[in-house]
């Protein structure tokens, strides 16, 4: 077991490595002066060379390097040049807010998507199929922004039920935090919804002539039983899967959510940054996530490791 | 039926929350704000956007009214030296920071000189030409120059002018902007980056009488589709920056007001006559008559309508036509196509081609494109390069183009919009323009300080400046707010700051 963790973290720290190398150096990609971003309107040379002696910018791409991974190595993630506040804070201000909508979204694509997936296989070439997959294409055919926009001018202009934009900590104020939510973790789930509809009624379709629901319908079950109980509980493996997969889609999706309705989230953070050439919050915020993937990845491995038997040979 | 108990308790939910908006007392203003201000430390602060929250937060020296005049706010006076090298300030007695320091000479002195020497100050240009500060006495100072310098005072109505607590900007050292200590009219409580900025007022503000908020919420929201319907749907008071598309529908819209005040900056196309040698390569840089040609070519009314659907004022200098040092010797020239082929005929170049670079935002592709085929009427060849605005900056730097459309957002002396950009080797001269005769007379218009003298060196200027073309002057933006109809008091100064001494809810 031991052996096992170590040989795991000895990959883990080469690739970490790796990956702080090709984040600061993509950023370096990126055309255009940071200190001249950064120094506003008036580009005051004195204010440029201040900038660019912060960030290093004279200095050769190795240099610059070392002192970034430095900072990192000493958990420093470096500080928003544009607001003065440390990157470590700022991401810790942000994660739990996209955290909360990606959640949400996904109970929103669970739910419509299984609902509306069961239905049409239930009910396979009637009317309700039909609908079902024309609404499914319609989800997966609907850009983000637009059915954003279109659902503020709606929910909110017009019908006045929900704020248009903004967000609530739930700490504050949990009615209205949940009220700021439900829009963007609709327009979110919308499109996942509908790749979720499509793989519960196939699946469904596949369990619905298998032997044991037949067996199951000749014992005279109920045809909701048959279903919701049987027939549901095999498909929705493959559905759990891919639900899990699709939550690194959420997680991109939501950069141009929190764009349209104003959500103070990691997209936002970092879509800002890149186009104020905050370079320490891109970096920081990239660097952040990598490293989250990896670690997830390393207990997915623990886990795997921990129930099949036969890895522990 | 337990399906159906949930459905029902679900859109009861709903329902709750739906309604549960509907009342919260209404001491707070909320104002939607086009972009994330900076950071909050008036000497730091490089954005537009930051100075509208400063106007809630910072005093300053001075300020100005609806038409332009300089008033006192924390002076109460002032008065220059018979040689213009020295001026001498009063300042108001009362006054408190929000830590409840005194606001004096002393305090006005270690704020014109935090400006001056704190690292990356953005105020130190600004000051440059003030060496030193006097304490004359508790309510007296003097700023002391080494060359007259008549900018000055309108630099006072910006951040130059604006006073910290001097024991808190000592205190927080370079982090002084994550929790700036100010003498305005309210005071800082939190900031979420990107999501909000809140102030609540401040009871001991000199002008308390003229404070009708408890408090003042910023919030930025970039979709100016998003920001307007923020208003509508009743959760924000005020929106600054509107979209243009949007004004008609809210016109018969008598909920809402709106109001419309003509910018300090302006929207004009920037030509490299000789920043590098892409002046020399390109028919526009290298040949005056092919600029004349395409300034003719262009119908600046038709532009205004075409990318700002009407609002803008056109305009063909960097000040504009209602400005007082508008030099009227320069008109607006007429858009004249048959001119512009015979000049380009002249010129040996019928067809000339060049590239517009343009940064990525709507009003500037809007221009880009309308003057493509405005341009090609008179026979130019113009390539659009849409550009994201860190890059074209750049460019704009390196020289690295032919032409770029290019906005300012204004200050209040014209000098602001001036200086920077036609005098040679300054840091917003991208047209690398450099006539030994334009550098001394805006180093002319710098040391006048009376307004008719000014005026009169300006004329000249823009006469120059209009043959030799290094921008392309196009239109004066309308700074378009829009409120909710139970919002009065707004005052509608042309620097586009939302004053808040007044503002109320009827």
């Amino acid at each position: 077991m031991l052996r096992f963790l170590l040989q795991r973290i000895a990959t883990i720290v080469p690739t970490l490595l790796f990956v702080s190398m090709l984040i600061f150096g993509l950023q370096q990609l990126l055309p255009g002066d940071p200190a001249r971003v950064l120094a506003g309107e008036d580009q005051d040379p004195s204010v440029v060379a201040y900038l660019r002696a912060k960030l290093h910018l004279d200095e050769p791409l190795p240099v610059r390097y070392l002192y970034w991974l430095n900072g990192v190595l000493h958990g420093d993630l470096g500080e928003s040049l544009r607001i003065q506040k440390s990157v470590l804070e700022l991401i810790a201000e942000k994660l739990p807010v996209t955290l909360q909508l990606a959640v949400m979204a996904m109970m929103v694509a669970l739910t419509i998507g299984v609902a509306m997936g069961i239905l049409s296989a239930v009910k396979k070439d009637t009317v309700w199929d039909y609908a079902a997959n024309v609404v499914a294409l319609w989800g997966l055919s609907t850009p983000n922004f637009w059915l954003g926009i279109m659902l503020i001018l709606l929910v909110s202009v017009n019908l006045g039920w929900l704020p248009a934009s903004g967000f609530v900590s739930p700490f504050e104020d949990l009615a209205a935090n949940l009220k700021s939510m439900i829009m963007p973790a609709f327009v979110l789930g919308n499109a996942i919804a509908a790749v979720l509809m499509r793989h519960t009624r196939s699946a469904m379709l596949q369990v619905l002539n298998a032997d044991y629901v037949r067996t199951a319908r000749a014992k005279g079950l109920e045809e909701r039983v048959v279903v919701l109980k049987h027939a549901l509980r095999n498909a929705l493996i493959p559905i759990v899967t891919l639900g899990a997969l699709e939550f690194g889609t959420l997680f991109s999706g939501a950069v141009l959510t929190e764009q349209v309705f104003s959500i103070p989230g990691f997209g936002k953070l970092i879509v800002d940054a890149v186009f104020n050439r905050d370079y320490a919050v891109v970096q920081g915020v990239v660097l952040f996530t990598a490293t989250a993937y990896v670690g997830l990845n390393l207990l997915a491995d623990l886990a795997y490791f921990l129930i099949n038997p036969r890895m522990r040979g | 039926m337990r399906t159906r108990k949930f459905a029902a308790t679900l859109l009861c939910a709903i329902g709750a929350l739906a309604l549960g908006g509907a009342a919260s007392a209404q001491t707070t203003l909320r104002i939607g704000l086009a972009e994330d201000p900076d950071i909050l430390d008036p000497t730091l602060a490089r954005t537009f956007v930051g100075r509208i929250v400063f106007a809630g937060l910072c005093d300053k020296l001075f300020d100005l009214d609806e038409k332009l005049n300089i008033v006192p706010q924390l002076a109460t006076g002032f008065q220059w030296s018979p040689d213009n090298k020295a001026l001498t300030i009063k300042l108001r007695s009362g006054v408190t920071f929000h830590d409840g320091e005194k606001f004096d000479a002393a305090a006005v002195k270690f704020n014109i000189e935090r400006h001056k020497t704190l690292a990356g100050s953005n105020r130190r240009g600004e000051l440059a030409p003030v060496t030193t500060v006097d304490v004359v006495d508790d309510s007296t100072v003097r700023l002391n120059l080494a060359a007259p310098f008549s900018p000055l005072l309108a630099m006072l109505t910006d951040r130059s002018g604006m006073m910290v607590s001097p024991k808190a900007a000592q205190a927080a050292g370079a982090t002084f902007g994550s929790k700036p200590v100010c003498s305005g009219p309210f005071r800082f409580v939190e900031r979420v980056a990107q999501d909000r900025i809140v102030l609540e007022r401040f009871p001991n503000y000199w002008n308390k009488a003229e404070i009708h908020f408890d408090k003042v919420l910023y919030q930025p929201i970039v979709d100016s589709t998003v920001r307007l319907a923020n208003l509508k749907s009743g959760q924000l008071d005020f929106i600054e920056r509107m979209g243009t598309s949007d004004v008609a529908a809210l016109k018969s819209d008598n909920r809402f007001k709106m109001q419309k005040i003509v910018e300090l900056g302006y929207q004009g196309i920037t030509i490299n006559i000789g920043k590098s040698d892409f002046a020399q390569k390109n028919p526009l840089g290298r040949d005056p008559r092919v600029r004349e040609a395409f300034e003719l070519s262009l119908d600046r009314e038709g532009i205004v309508n075409v990318a700002m659907d009407g609002e803008g004022l056109p305009g063909n200098q960097w000040v504009p036509p209602t400005s007082q040092f508008y030099a009227k010797n320069v008109p607006i020239p007429k858009r004249d196509v048959a001119r512009a082929k015979a000049l380009l005929k002249e010129a040996g170049v019928p067809n000339p081609s060049f590239t517009l670079m343009t940064p990525t935002t709507s009003d500037a592709q809007k221009i880009a494109q309308v003057v493509q085929a405005m341009a090609k009427e008179a026979g130019f060849d113009v390539k659009i390069q849409s550009t994201e605005f860190a890059t074209s900056l750049n460019l704009a730097d390196k020289g690295q183009f032919d032409a770029y459309v290019l906005a300012w957002s204004g200050r209040a002396d014209p000098d602001g919009n001036l200086q920077s950009f036609h005098q040679t080797k300054q840091p917003l001269n991208y047209a690398g323009y450099s006539v030994p005769e334009v550098d001394e007379l805006i180093g002319k218009s710098r040391t006048a300080v009376d307004p008719a003298a000014r005026a009169k060196i300006f004329e000249q200027i823009a006469a120059r400046v209009a043959k030799d073309r290094p921008v392309v002057y196009l239109y004066h933006r309308n700074w378009l707010w829009a409120y909710n109809a139970k919002v009065s008091g707004l005052r509608t100064v042309p620097d586009g700051m939302v004053r808040l001494q007044g503002l109320r809810f009827q």
